[in-house]
């Protein structure tokens, strides 16, 4: 089980319950398809990624942002019990989806510079610690059922 | 592979954080620390407590030398040679610590740099730091 100092916990729910998932997400996961592109092959069918506007316009793209934020929220609910809160999701990104586990990485790193930038000097090394720690259990979680 | 533009924004970039070398140094180097406790073992001769003098100085150093790598990116390889000799030889730092480093300087510009560090310039500064990384290792082997 992972365990979680006082202000790792604090830390998490304060970040979570000040961003606006509904801007997070979509800014998050439309930077991935840019700064990654690679990471588009898992959306041929979201229409037009033709270049960095394009996908940042993307209503499909933001549609899974949104997504994909609300999905993060059920692991800071849950941060005793992540890798079971993610079991059915680990499976269906691993038999169904076919993604490569390494995207998780790299969607979380995404995710942290898109924090960084809107708390600016509140995100210090340490919250960026904690940070890291939440997404990387995340991570782990959602790899865990590929076989 | 980065493009003319790209390179003009980053040679841009850096030209801008010269004169806040030192605090931009540092806070990356205090986030790797905070985040990947494994590359303190690397500066184990320093103080590296938040606003050391040896921490800003080192800061200081790092970020002019990506600053001077960044205004001919073409040149890379002429220009970091005495560092390549340098990490090769006498620090020894294992490569997977660039990659480290460079995700932590992500970070630091993006606290700076706020809506401004957009994904554009976000992917130019990844590909640059990388290509950067991947010279220093040169000579490792």
């Amino acid at each position: 089980m992972v365990e979680w100092t006082d202000f790792e916990r604090a830390t998490i729910q304060d970040i979570f319950s000040k961003i606006d998932y509904d801007v997070v997400g979509p800014a998050a996961l439309s930077r991935c398809l840019v700064v990654y592109p690679w990471t588009q092959r898992y959306f041929g069918g979201f229409g037009n990624l033709y270049n960095a506007a394009a996908i940042i316009s993307n209503p499909m793209v933001a549609n899974h942002g949104k997504v994909v934020l609300r999905g993060l929220e059920r692991a800071v609910k849950n941060m005793d019990n992540i890798k079971e809160t993610y079991a059915e999701l680990s499976v269906l990104h691993s038999e169904k989806l076919h993604v490569d586990p390494d995207n998780f990485r790299l969607l979380a790193d995404c995710l942290t510079v898109v924090v960084a930038a809107q708390m600016g000097g509140a995100f210090t090394g340490d919250v960026q610690a904690a940070f890291q720690k939440f997404l990387a259990v995340v991570v782990s979680s959602l790899g865990r059922q590929y076989h | 592979m980065l493009s003319k533009r790209e390179k003009e924004v980053i040679a841009e970039i850096w030209e801008r954080l010269t004169p806040v070398a030192e605090d931009i140094g540092s806070d990356a180097l205090l986030r790797m620390f905070a985040s990947y406790p494994g590359t303190k073992t690397y500066f184990s001769h320093l103080d590296i407590s938040s606003g050391s003098s040896h921490l800003l100085l080192h800061g200081k150093k790092i970020v002019l030398a990506i600053a001077e790598g960044a205004k001919d990116i073409s040149q890379l390889t002429v220009t970091l040679a005495p560092l390549q000799t340098l990490h090769a030889y006498q620090l020894r730092i294992d490569p997977t610590n660039f990659k480290l480093f460079s995700h932590c300087m992500l970070v630091t510009l993006a606290c700076h740099m706020g809506d401004d560090f957009t994904p554009v310039i976000h992917a130019a500064m990844d590909k640059f730091l990388s290509a950067f990384a991947a010279v220093l290792a040169e000579k490792y082997r």
